[in-house]
């Protein structure tokens, strides 16, 4: 697939496009980068994840003379339908996208269909810190990246509760359902396909189901009633006495955090181990709140930045990018205090400056340390979470 | 107008039938219609947008008939028309956040009331917002579909005189309500009629109102399309401009069907009145009674659930049950301020732009009738009203592959250009009738001392006319203030307006970003309804005839 983004390349010269910048050659990029202006398109729904990608645009404008502008998306697709229409219109030199915060289906879909620049990710400076070994960087949900998007943020699944009203949270799928029956209306989780209801599911099938090689294949039909039947009948007994019974549900984590500030629910699921942490810190959630992980470990992936076929600015995008992976901009990064996502890099292989500035981060009231966070379970191949969300809309999606 | 909606809507029909160069599809297949019609949710989806649609155009329609019937001319119909107009300025979805809040199980009313009354220290577990049956829904959509009605009823009224046909009523022995029904409704329903299919066809296909308050298992058909449209597998986006399509002939069909309701009722209506019966004064007591409480829950419903978003922008902790926050902050000004300027600034250049040409577009028409003397036919009216009554869902994302191919995207020219398309009909609706209505003789007086037609216009007719001239740029500027979809698909997400930023922060449901940005988004929609308000006043202290 290195070969696809070649082909591409070779495409846009035979266009008459303007030479694409060649990440190989840094001094050049950062010479052609000065005085871009970056578009960058990245989910803008929390206060603190905006106020980082702004120091960031401050930082890269002071040190490399890049432009950069946040545009506010409130839905990653919205980005990925803007530079479909651009391509069916031609638009082939300066599409409105120049760097684009993405994974999984968005990702694949994506890739599939020829909209990015690359392989670039791979030759950034600070790629050499980037701990390749113990992360999924190269994949994304089985999709292998091929240098066509550069790692940015770790998450993982977490659960948070409100300790004062429910003390003794549930430590395994399983046992969720027994806690809902005893506390029921005091659980919810985002409607699928929201990214982290699809991710309740995927955790659920696969500690429900023991985790079986074929959840990293693509879909086989024999295998996925047998595997999914647990899923589903663990999901009949729950629905019921979750929030509301299941007649509605919450549309985005960051409602379903608001219905545990407004004491509507007692245990909620996460995809970011310090949500919790941060909300206690802006006044979202009490005091009271803890996080925790279940036992048989969960998921976790990696999100990434891509830069689309037709930006203008591809120089400016890689030398953003590269200031993302850099030591200090992961560090602050992975501070609950200013946003609290999980570093791409290896940090004890890192100078020892550099790993200090991470020692140095405290993890706040109601957050989780690192080292706590357990096992991490790989993501499903793409192709699970399509046909489950199709299935969970049949069943539960417009039953009742 | 028709030319971008109907250029938009062919966008929509080509990938419905598997046309889609983009996606490597170019043929003609009825995929994306299977895939739509073996959606489970479809049938309710469908209805939903329906019942969600009638019901809360019927509810807003006699609301405001209500009102206007028992009050009209009276102190309280001052008091009312006061109270309703800010609800006017106030976003979509501002509006809807705060009703949420407002209303929720663990909302503000329920605060208010627990634990002492109520004895609840949880919040209790009912489906009060998101209701299957979409009646949160419904309700967002009356408390701000009843100001625009009587807006637009209000300045039909002039030219329906509306005041001595009541008169005339009355004299023949008719009840204050009665007679307005018999006898001014008549004369005012041709000139409500388009705005009311406004309503309709917007309740029926709204998106960020339902997105917040409306059913989610399943949606309206709306917010389904918008999800699919958004769907990371681009594959979806046929099935989208199918539900698009199917979403325009269940706005046609519902149109339709009104319409037939319409010649139902009127003639039952006139069987009523020439039957010359006249209501007990009970009935005349009661129904002017109820018009009173309809207006005030209304105006409350919206002006607390501002209240609430205005308390969270300086809240500290705020947990359930308290009525108030725990600590008061201006943290969260502080952290959104600074960043406002800019999205303020272009929200504010963009309205005005296409607020203005809208106005001179408007006042030239008038005009033109004016001296020729000639109304144009129902056709024109229709024309205009074309981008209100088509779903924005169907035509927005054809309208901006349009402009990309034109290479017209991206600046806010471009944007002031596509806000025009929905501001336009509005800045129409509002100025028409006051321009009509004005007396000619007034013309024929300037023209005796001399003026020539220019200089009556500017000397005589614009300084009379100053009052609704910035009504109608009120109205105008609140529309383009509120428009999302056409400012992000057209903008390519370059120009950040007041709007994008609150709808991409909502989408995070912040409650104390919501509150900053929709406050300073309804302020800005707000302001000119001030100055539509306080302008003649002070412009005309000495001329107070003109203060209209």
């Amino acid at each position: 697939m290195r070969l696809f983004g070649w082909v591409a390349a070779l495409a846009f010269a035979a266009g008459g496009a303007a030479a694409d910048p060649d990440p190989a050659d840094w001094d050049a990029v950062l010479e052609e980068a000065r005085g871009q202006t970056v578009w960058w398109h990245a989910w803008g729904g929390s206060v603190r994840i905006n106020d980082y990608i702004a120091w960031s645009a401050r930082e890269v404008e002071d040190r490399f003379g890049v432009r950069v502008e946040h545009v506010k998306l409130s839905d990653t697709a919205e980005a990925v339908s803007r530079v479909a229409a651009e391509k069916a219109a031609g638009e082939a030199e300066d599409g409105a996208v120049d760097l684009l915060w993405i994974n999984g289906e968005n990702f694949a879909a994506m890739k599939e269909a020829g909209l990015l620049f690359g392989p670039w990710a791979e030759d950034l400076p600070n790629w050499r810190f980037v701990d390749v070994e113990n992360k999924p960087v190269r994949t994304d949900f089985t999709v292998p990246t091929e240098g066509l998007e550069a790692p940015w943020a770790t998450a993982q699944v977490v659960f948070y509760h409100d300790a004062a009203r429910a003390p003794q949270p549930p430590r395994a799928m399983a046992a969720l359902a027994e806690w809902a029956e005893a506390n029921p209306g005091r659980f919810a989780y985002p409607q699928p396909p929201d990214f982290l209801g699809s991710t309740f599911l995927k955790q659920a099938l696969v500690e429900l189901s023991g985790g079986p090689e074929a959840l990293y294949r693509p879909l086989d039909e024999a295998d996925y009633e047998a595997v999914t039947a647990p899923l589903w009948a663990w999901l009949d007994r729950l629905t019921p006495n979750l929030w509301r019974g299941g007649r509605a549900y919450p549309q985005s984590g960051p409602r379903l955090k608001q219905l545990m500030a407004d004491g509507e629910i007692d245990l909620a699921v996460s995809f970011d181990p310090n949500e919790a942490a941060s909300a206690v810190a802006n006044f979202e959630l009490p005091e009271t709140v803890r996080t925790y992980v279940l036992d048989g470990g969960t998921l976790g992936n990696v999100s990434f930045v891509a830069i689309p076929f037709n930006s203008g600015s591809k120089a400016g995008a890689m030398v953003l990018a590269d200031f993302l992976l850099s030591p200090e901009a992961q560090a602050r990064k992975a501070d609950p205090a200013v946003w609290g996502a999980g570093t791409v890099l290896d940090v004890e292989a890192l100078p020892d400056e550099a790993r200090a500035r991470f020692e140095a981060i405290e993890v706040g009231v109601g957050g989780i340390p690192p080292e706590d966070l357990g096992e991490i379970l790989p993501e499903p191949h793409p192709s699970w979470m399509t046909r489950l969300e199709e299935d969970w809309q049949a069943r539960f999606g417009v039953s009742r | 107008m028709l030319g971008p909606v109907a250029a938009g809507l062919a966008g929509a029909v080509g990938p419905a039938f598997g046309w889609a160069p983009e996606l490597g599809a170019a043929g003609v297949s009825l995929e994306a219609w299977r895939t739509l019609f073996g959606w489970p949710g479809l049938a309710r989806a469908a209805g939903l947008s329906l019942s969600v649609g009638v019901l809360a155009t019927g509810v807003s329609l006699a609301i405001t008939l209500l009102i206007c019937a028992g009050w009209q001319g009276t102190r309280v119909w001052r008091w009312v028309e006061r109270g309703l107009s800010p609800i006017l300025a106030m976003p979509h979805a501002a509006a809807a956040f705060g009703l949420a809040f407002l209303i929720a199980p663990s909302g503000w009313a329920v605060r208010a009331a627990s634990p002492w009354l109520t004895g609840w220290e949880t919040p209790p577990d009912v489906l009060v917002v998101q209701d299957p049956l979409g009646l949160a829904l419904v309700a967002g959509l009356v408390a701000k579909e009843v100001p625009f009605l009587l807006l637009m009823t209000l300045a039909a009224s002039a030219q329906a005189e509306a005041g001595r046909t009541l008169l005339v009523a009355r004299a023949l022995g008719q009840g204050r309500v009665s007679g307005w029904l018999k006898a001014v409704l008549p004369r005012l329903w041709p000139q409500i009629r388009l705005p009311v299919y406004a309503v309709l066809a917007y309740s029926m296909s709204v998106v960020d109102v339902a997105a917040i308050l409306g059913p989610n298992a399943p949606p309206t058909l709306a917010v389904r399309i918008v999800g699919w449209m958004n769907d990371p597998d681009l594959s979806w986006r046929a099935v989208a401009a199918a539900g698009a399509l199917l979403q325009l002939g269940l706005v046609v069909g519902a149109l339709a069907a009104w319409r037939i309701g319409e010649d139902l009722v009127g003639r039952l209506g006139r069987r009523w009145a020439e039957g010359g019966s006249r209501w007990p004064a009970a009935a005349e007591g009661a129904a002017r009674g109820a018009g009173l409480p309809a207006a005030a829950v209304t105006a409350a419903a919206a002006g607390f659930g501002l209240a609430g978003l205005a308390v969270w922008s300086f809240a500290g902790l705020w947990t359930f049950p308290d009525a108030l926050p725990d600590g008061w902050t201006l943290r969260s000004w502080a952290r959104h301020g600074p960043g406002m300027a800019g999205p303020a600034l272009a929200t504010l250049g963009i309205a005005l732009a296409a607020t203005l040409v809208a106005l001179g577009l408007a006042a030239a028409c008038l005009e033109t009738e004016f001296r020729r003397g000639r109304r144009p036919g129902a056709g024109a009216l229709w024309l205009l009203y074309v981008p209100l009554i088509v779903p924005q869902v169907a035509f927005l994302p054809g309208l901006q592959r349009l402009a990309l191919a034109a290479g017209l995207e991206g600046g806010w020219a471009s944007i002031a250009a596509a806000h025009l398309v929905f501001v336009l009909p509005y800045v129409f609706l509002s100025l028409s009738d006051p321009w009509r209505a004005w007396d000619r003789r007034w013309a024929t007086a300037g023209a005796a001392l001399g003026a020539s037609g220019w200089g009556v216009l500017w000397r005589v007719r614009a300084p009379m006319m100053l009052a609704p001239l910035l009504t109608a740029f009120a109205v105008g500027f609140a529309v383009s203030v509120g428009q999302y979809l056409p400012t992000l698909l057209i903008g390519g997400g370059r120009v950040p307006t007041l709007t994008t930023e609150a709808v991409a922060l909502a989408s995070g449901g912040d409650r104390r970003a919501i509150g900053v940005w929709a406050l300073a988004q309804a302020g800005a929609a707000a302001a000119p309804f001030l100055l539509a308000a306080l302008g003649p006043r002070l412009i005309w202290r000495n001329r107070r005839a003109l203060v209209g």
